[in-house]
């Protein structure tokens, strides 16, 4: 039977040492069963490597900074959309993903599709509002406090005691021993994404993140949790295993249900000594390590896309455990005259 | 005494445990030991085994299979709730 054939937009070409998802995502939606992926790389930098991946990504085109608003981001979709009759877009960005949620019934009516959480699920599970997740679906979660100016933790630091983990609201962290190290990580944070900062408990133990995918009627399609087994020194897994920790599946299939979440998602969590989980982070999108979910038999992608398609998904049941991921480099060669044209014409 | 039923254990003595993601080298003497806890052998027939096959005297046996038995304890590698039955 001929296969249909898929126009996908993806975003997060950027596979460097914290890489974006796009590229993994690529691979599985190349894997497809059920379709013919044709891709089309969305990126913001001309020099995301996955710009120059021409066995992956068919043709690229450069898009605003979210930063720029969402009506530069509609305008440039549509000149897009003209030349390349996209069914379905996957953002891959924290940062870009409330732009792409308020825009989805506009993308709607331009004839592309998307499978996005809600509003509602994105702000609930915001950094700044974990603590009342937790608190509303009975997860435990390290104690937070939400700070606009640096001296602001002297009075949270008796409930959140030292160290404390410093966070942005979209991304980077660090862990601070003392006052001078958290002014250092508040400054170099907020300074590149903005306020406010999150001083989060620091969670001792070891580090477990799942990534699954929800059909935003409280069924679980996908979750594959996975162990981190190298960790880069921006906390990013450069390995990791696949894992079958039944605790795991349950929290994450509790979470799908109660939130009813919809689209992709990732999980970070910390195991205690006791073996309890605490959940540090709710990623609303595919996480990087994307491609362990597929090599293990969930191709998270390929389901993502036909749900964003409006078709019927089976959950998947089972998959491989003990099956891990190792990261690596690789240097391409690229012509001076694909630089150009990506940085000039704004497409490739 | 039983072992995680989860656990995978290579002829090579590579120990893989499926739930947490860990993995540990046993040595010969460890695999034997593990493969006899698979079997659901009690821990006499394992010190008898060992002490059989060593030719050693049984304080050390008893005190080597009982370092081991608390090293798998300690990895997670004996089910929990058997550990405080034996």
């Amino acid at each position: 039977m001929k296969r249909p054939k898929i126009r996908i937009g993806v975003t997060g070409l950027n596979a460097i040492d914290n890489p974006g998802p796009g590229v993994p995502v690529i691979r599985g939606l190349l894997e497809a069963k059920s379709f013919d992926a044709h891709i089309i790389g969305l990126a913001y930098e001309s020099l995301e490597p996955g710009i120059y991946m021409h066995d992956l990504v068919n043709k690229t085109y450069q898009i605003p900074y979210p930063s720029a608003g969402a009506d530069q981001l509609i305008d440039r979709l549509e000149y897009i959309q003209e030349k390349e009759h996209l069914d379905v877009i996957i953002p891959n960005f924290d940062a870009e993903l409330y732009s792409f949620i308020k825009l989805s019934p506009r993308l709607k009516k331009m004839g592309i599709h998307t499978f996005l959480p809600t509003m509602e699920q994105f702000d609930e599970r915001l950094k700044v509002n974990l603590p009342e997740f937790g608190e509303k679906y009975g997860i435990h979660v390290p104690k937070s406090e939400v700070i606009y100016q640096v001296n602001d933790h002297k009075k949270h630091m008796e409930k959140l005691g030292w160290p404390v983990v410093v966070k942005g609201k979209y991304y980077d962290a660090g862990i601070a021993y003392n006052a001078d190290q958290l002014a250092g990580y508040f400054n170099k944070i907020s300074a590149k994404w903005g306020l406010p900062i999150i001083l989060q408990e620091f969670a001792h133990g070891t580090e477990y993140n799942v990534t699954g995918l929800g059909d935003g009627h409280g069924n679980t399609i996908s979750a594959v949790p996975m162990r981190k087994q190298y960790i880069t020194d921006k906390g990013k897994a450069w390995g990791g295993i696949a894992i079958t920790d039944e605790k795991l599946l349950n929290l994450t299939r509790k979470f799908i249900k109660e939130t009813k979440w919809r689209g992709a998602f990732e999980l970070e969590l910390m195991k205690d000594k006791k073996g309890q989980f605490y959940l540090l982070e709710i990623n609303p999108r595919i996480p990087a390590w994307v491609y362990l979910a597929v090599g293990v038999g969930q191709n998270i992608p390929e389901a993502y896309v036909n749900l964003a398609m409006g078709k019927e998904v089976e959950a998947f049941e089972t998959f491989e455990s003990g099956k891990m991921f190792v990261r690596y480099s690789w240097d391409m060669i690229v012509n001076l005259s694909d630089f150009e044209k990506i940085s000039t014409l704004g497409e490739l | 005494m039983k072992i995680n039923k989860h656990i995978a254990v290579s002829d090579s003595g590579f120990v893989f445990n499926p739930v947490t993601g860990e993995s540990f080298t046993a040595n010969p003497m460890g695999i034997e030991i593990i493969e006899m806890l698979k079997k659901d052998q009690t821990i006499e027939e394992i010190h008898a085994a060992v002490l059989d096959r060593y030719h050693t005297d049984n304080t050390t046996v008893e005190k080597d299979v009982a370092e081991f038995f608390e090293l798998l304890k300690n990895f997670s590698l004996i089910d929990r709730h058997e550990t405080t039955e034996n």
